[in-house]
């Protein structure tokens, strides 16, 4: 434990650190609200050569990666609350960015769930309509509420979060005796190969009506907030539908792929997308999600998933408090 | 109530297709974006936006920002590509646009398979996406 230990300690100190870091420059440098905006040419010039932004985004993102893997959640969570309360850039421009992160990972997952049947089209194709559809109107009215206001309800909905990652069951094999009449109409079923027992696993799922309608809010709150929904499909998939656990994780994962691509557009075309952001981000944090990959052999997940939650309300409150007080 | 008969552990012939042109549009995209973020970095096309000065604007919100720039929003990037800040956007839009030529081409499949329920599915999704992508919904400060 000691050992591992230490490494957790080490990956938090350096993001603890570089959030130390950073935090005069954002106080000095973010005007948060259209008042302070409004007299944008009072706001002091960056005193940081150009590179240092990108590169500290890159090292930071690097980390976020190793921990998003470890602690099982989605990169995109982890990216807006912790780098719109620690970096200087605009919210608008880190929930762009959160997006086109979250969607990189998903398209990058996406290709190999689908190949090994475990996500399944099938299900996320009804599900996927209803949620992009809501992002876009979540994009929309995320747009359009003032910065301060999206910044509690961030905080707000990140401390959520950590709530529900903390009391959250999850069922394996959910057991679902019958699928309901929607279901069995769209044929969402299907078979897939446990691999650690190599038995068959057949599934269905129940609920859809009252699933697809929680999904509503989930495309709502991940275009307003440019955080992917891994955190909020999985549970409702598994938990709430039936799907098998697997399925449930791998069917999320693909459908923050449409999602958030509704939601991508929609902050694109705004002209929230900032190239010198978008790419260090997403080479850091799918190059520390490899590493990740590694380290899950020899770290232990249920610290590290401790340690995320707690990253996390510490963002989350920061958001509350730069909401609430600017 | 429902036929399970059907039920195979493969993956269906649409679902193997959409996962085809997933893989290789999201590579084309990848690839593009890293070759377009070399040609901005290494400043083989000058940036529209002077780096110093961009670092100044990320700091206020969207609408200022692309006042201040003089940038217009939407498609308007399509007509500035000359400059090497903006010559990301084609892997920006191809990654962000894989997933609409996913649900294109799935829907010959779908009705080949008389799945008639997810191929207009698979059309309304693919129109929605479009809707999203053209600019022609959006929101804003």
């Amino acid at each position: 434990m000691g050992k591992y230990a230490k490494i957790g300690i080490c990956i938090l100190l350096c993001l603890m650190g570089a959030a130390l870091i950073i935090s005069p420059a954002m106080a000095q440098d973010h005007g948060d609200g259209y008042e302070a905006t409004a007299a944008s040419a009072l706001i002091p010039q960056d005193t940081h050569p150009w590179w240092f932004w990108p590169l500290l985004l890159f090292v930071v993102t690097f980390v976020m990666g190793i921990l998003a893997v470890l602690g099982g959640v989605g990169g995109g969570v982890l990216f807006v609350p912790i780098i719109s309360g620690f970096f200087p850039f605009h919210l608008d421009f880190v929930r762009g960015t959160g997006l086109l992160v979250a969607l990189s990972g998903a398209l990058a997952a996406g290709p190999g769930l689908l190949k090994a049947n475990l996500a399944s089209l099938r299900l996320a194709i009804p599900v996927a309509l209803i949620a992009s559809t809501c992002a876009i109107f979540g994009a929309m009215i995320g747009l359009a509420l003032p910065t301060n206001i999206i910044q509690i309800c961030l905080g707000v909905t990140i401390l959520g979060i950590c709530v529900l990652m903390l009391t959250a069951k999850k069922s394996e094999f959910p057991d679902v005796p019958e699928s309901d009449p929607l279901s069995a109409s769209l044929r969402i079923y299907g078979v897939y190969q446990e691999a650690s027992t190599g038995r068959p696993i057949h599934w269905k799922v129940h609920r859809t009506p009252l699933g697809l309608a929680l999904f509503v809010i989930i495309g709502v709150m991940a275009g307003m907030f440019g955080l992917g929904a891994g955190w909020a499909n999985v549970p409702v998939l598994n938990l709430l539908m039936g799907a098998p656990l697997k399925i449930s994780v791998a069917t999320s994962k693909f459908l923050l792929s449409i999602t958030d691509t509704s939601a991508a557009w929609i902050y694109m075309n705004k002209g929230c997308v900032i190239p010198l952001m978008v790419v260090p981000s997403l080479v850091g944090i799918m190059l520390g999600s490899f590493l990740g990959v590694r380290l899950l052999k020899i770290a232990k997940p249920g610290f590290i998933r401790w340690m995320v939650i707690g990253i996390l309300a510490f963002a989350g409150l920061k958001a509350l408090q730069k909401g609430i007080f600017g | 109530m429902e036929d399970t008969e059907d039920i195979t552990m493969e993956a269906t012939p649409e679902q193997v297709l959409y996962a085809k042109v997933l893989e290789k549009g999201m590579y084309v995209g990848l690839l593009i974006l890293f070759i377009t973020y070399a040609i901005y970095m290494f400043g083989i096309l000058d940036p529209y936006l002077p780096i110093p000065q961009l670092s100044r604007l990320w700091t206020q919100n969207v609408h200022e920002y692309l006042t201040e720039a003089g940038i217009q929003d939407g498609w308007a990037w399509v007509g500035m590509l000359r400059y090497g800040d903006f010559v990301n956007f084609i892997g920006i839009a191809m990654l962000a646009g894989v997933t609409i030529m996913c649900y294109i081409a799935i829907i010959p499949t779908l009705l080949r398979n008389n799945d008639k329920v997810y191929a207009a599915l698979a059309a309304l999704e693919a129109l929605v996406l479009i809707a999203a992508a053209s600019g022609l919904v959006a929101g804003g400060h």
